[in-house]
């Protein structure tokens, strides 16, 4: 190509295509298309081993990007956010009203239980009332399994804004469609896991600590 | 002198079995006159138009917790110097330090037993 028939390196692409499309009219963009891929083709040749490789594992890696997206947003999300975590929550609130129904029928009969202590002697009396004692401390498991579920509840419930937001992110979905985050409550724990967190004479010394 | 067990106490919790408990835990020792209030609200509620002689609180409710009942209660003129007992699963440090600034008078962390809630209740009381 001769000087000045075309701009020079300042020159836009544009400006250069459209240049070339001037000089040849009857070329087509695919033509150009064929020539430029050609082109970059043989710039392998001009890599180092080291930067072939490293091109090769870069294109590799978007290859896999490209396939994690597409089984991403392939997945039956609704079917995590309609059916399987509402399942499963229901499946615990069931849990917890099923242990309360039994648990307030433990303590009707300890009342009733207690009710007769109170006719009897001194001594059977006693032995009574210990034993309704000890069933009461006991009942208490349902607040302490209720509170652990509803910890579980909530955790499924972040799982199913997680996947959503991951889902949306790879589908093009708008973030502004995937359910809110829960509000973690200041202070609010509930119970821990044995050995994790203080019992009673532990809470006792940190209190006198204070005196 | 000898606690006075006809005092009135209120206890607060959401969970209806675990007030049933307590209730029937404090008559076994004595205390009948026991009301109930299932969050820091209606417990507010009550003892603003009640007297009581010990409260004794859940942490975990709606929409009040028992640390804001607690703050409410210390912040009240009339009800500051209600002795107040938490009876709670949250067994963190900074939830026992919480509850300590807030004016707890003792703090009884879950699953308890009759023993340390008798214990606790003679100690906010004044013969522990």
């Amino acid at each position: 190509m001769a000087d000045g028939m075309m701009s020079g390196a300042g020159g836009s692409l544009q400006q250069r295509l459209d240049e070339l499309r001037a000089l040849y009219p009857a070329a087509r963009p695919d033509m150009v298309a064929d020539v430029v891929r050609a082109v970059l083709s043989t710039m392998r040749g001009d890599l180092t081993v080291t930067e072939t490789t490293l091109l090769g594992e870069v294109e590799e890696l978007g290859r896999t990007i490209a396939t994690a997206k597409a089984e991403i947003a392939a997945l039956q999300v609704g079917d995590i956010n309609a059916s399987h975590i509402p399942s499963a929550t229901d499946e615990l609130d069931a849990i917890v009203a099923h242990t309360a129904a039994a648990t307030e029928a433990i303590l009707e009969t300890c009342e009733t239980l207690d009710r007769v202590a109170g006719e009897a002697s001194a001594e059977i009396g006693q032995v009574l009332q210990d034993a309704t004692t000890r069933i009461y401390e006991a009942c208490s498991f349902q607040d302490i399994t209720g509170q652990r579920i509803t910890k579980v509840v909530a955790t499924l419930k972040t799982i199913d804004v997680k996947v959503a937001q991951i889902v949306g992110a790879f589908s093009g979905r708008r973030a502004d469609d995937a359910p809110a985050m829960p509000v973690p409550v200041v202070l609010e724990n509930g119970p821990q896991l044995p050995g994790q967190a203080m019992d009673q004479s532990d809470i006792d010394k940190l209190l006198a600590s204070f005196d | 002198m000898a606690i006075d067990k006809a005092m009135n106490v209120l206890i607060v919790d959401d969970y209806k079995t675990m007030l049933r408990i307590i209730r029937n835990l404090l008559k076994q020792i004595d205390f009948n006159n026991v009301e109930e209030a299932t969050d820091g609200v209606d417990a507010l509620a009550k003892m603003r138009c009640n007297n009581f002689g010990l409260v004794i609180s859940d942490w975990n409710m709606a929409p009040m917790t028992g640390l804001q009942l607690l703050q409410e209660v210390r912040a009240d003129a009339r009800l500051k110097q209600t002795p107040f007992i938490m009876i709670t699963a949250e067994s963190k440090t900074e939830n026992v330090v919480a509850a300590k600034q807030a004016g707890v008078s003792n703090y009884i962390v879950k699953p308890f037993n009759a023993e340390t809630l008798k214990e606790k209740i003679e100690k906010v009381l004044g013969h522990g």
